[in-house]
């Protein structure tokens, strides 16, 4: 299976996260909903700028990372940037943790019988 | 590297998300190779399943260093995605994971928050299942097993049951994971499964 990213060198990857291994949060969940908050600017990292377009519906990270072909801790950390410098917001999911409230588990229930 | 981005395969045939959509969840299907698991996602989502990775070094730790990469044994899980609009605010999200030992070391990292996960069986392999219930249940994720349909010699529930060593409590349903609304009921019987826990919270794993 060949697609961009998968068979990259760790060199490229160190290149684009400028040698970071850790996003300094684990904030971005996989289903993390991105949202852009201001057009990429001229000299932005392409990566960077590819998100910022792709975002400007909500995205998940999970998308983000298969649309780019990168790691998702990779996402993680170019996100990280982005939401540090205020050009990107996240909707993080409400229930990240154990089972989640009735309501939502209602909601899920009512929008799985409606498919 | 800008021009190797623009040059990639418009992938973006994915419908947008409204703009309202603000809480992501995730399901997660479970089993092993050749069982099912893109063909389920793929006869529920509202997207063409997409293909992601994540990374982590042998220590245990998600990549803590990718300078070391080249001297560190990298372990790559590969896994893919669906995605269901269930309505203005709430998108489920549902991942095919394989059911081998490397990828439950990135559960945590992953599926933390997963609502539960369908465990995806063969009954014609059934042992093929019983690491992944297994680790389902050391990580207190709740599950349903839903077998997959592949007209072979069929199976009494008792059966599986039993050579899956199945808690009563724990769903067990047929289903062909190629139609829509078999798919459709599986998830239904999951999230109605995790909605009795939670009256009940003495039956999680």
């Amino acid at each position: 299976m060949s697609r961009p990213g998968r068979d990259d060198s760790p060199d490229r990857l160190y290149t684009l996260t400028g040698g970071r291994s850790r996003s300094g949060s684990d904030a971005f969940d996989l289903v993390t909903l991105v949202v852009t908050e201001s057009d990429p600017v001229p000299g932005m990292q392409s990566e960077h700028v590819a998100i910022l377009r792709m975002c400007r519906f909500p995205t998940a990270v999970v998308e983000i990372a298969a649309e780019l072909g990168l790691p998702v801790t990779v996402v993680r950390i170019l996100l990280t940037d982005l939401h540090d410098t205020g050009r990107v917001s996240a909707r993080h999911p409400r229930s990240a943790h154990r089972l989640p409230d009735p309501d939502i588990l209602e909601q899920v229930l009512v929008g799985l019988r409606n498919l | 590297m800008a021009s190797e981005i623009s040059e990639r395969p418009a992938r973006s045939e994915r419908p947008a998300l409204a703009g309202t959509a603000d809480n992501g969840l995730k399901i997660v299907v479970v089993g092993g190779f050749g069982v099912g698991k893109t063909t389920m996602v793929r006869s529920v989502s509202e997207i063409r399943p997409l293909n992601t990775e994540e990374t982590m070094t042998k220590a245990g730790e998600a990549v803590d260093d990718l300078d070391g990469v080249r001297t560190k044994t990298a372990t790559t899980v590969a896994f893919d995605f669906g995605r269901i609009t269930l309505d203005a605010h709430n998108v489920l999200y549902l991942f095919g994971a394989p059911g081998q030992e490397r990828f439950w070391f990135l559960w945590d990292r992953l599926f933390a928050g997963t609502l539960g996960a369908v465990v995806l069986v063969d009954t014609r392999r059934l042992a093929d299942s019983w690491y992944a219930i297994d680790r389902l249940e050391h990580h207190g994720t709740p599950f349903v097993v839903a077998c997959n349909d592949f007209g072979g010699p069929p199976h009494t529930e008792a059966q599986v049951r039993e050579a899956l060593d199945l808690p009563p409590e724990v769903p067990l349903i047929r289903c062909d994971a190629r139609s829509r609304a078999s798919s459709k009921t599986v998830l239904i019987t999951l999230v109605e499964h995790l909605a009795r826990l939670q009256k009940a919270p003495e039956l999680t794993p």
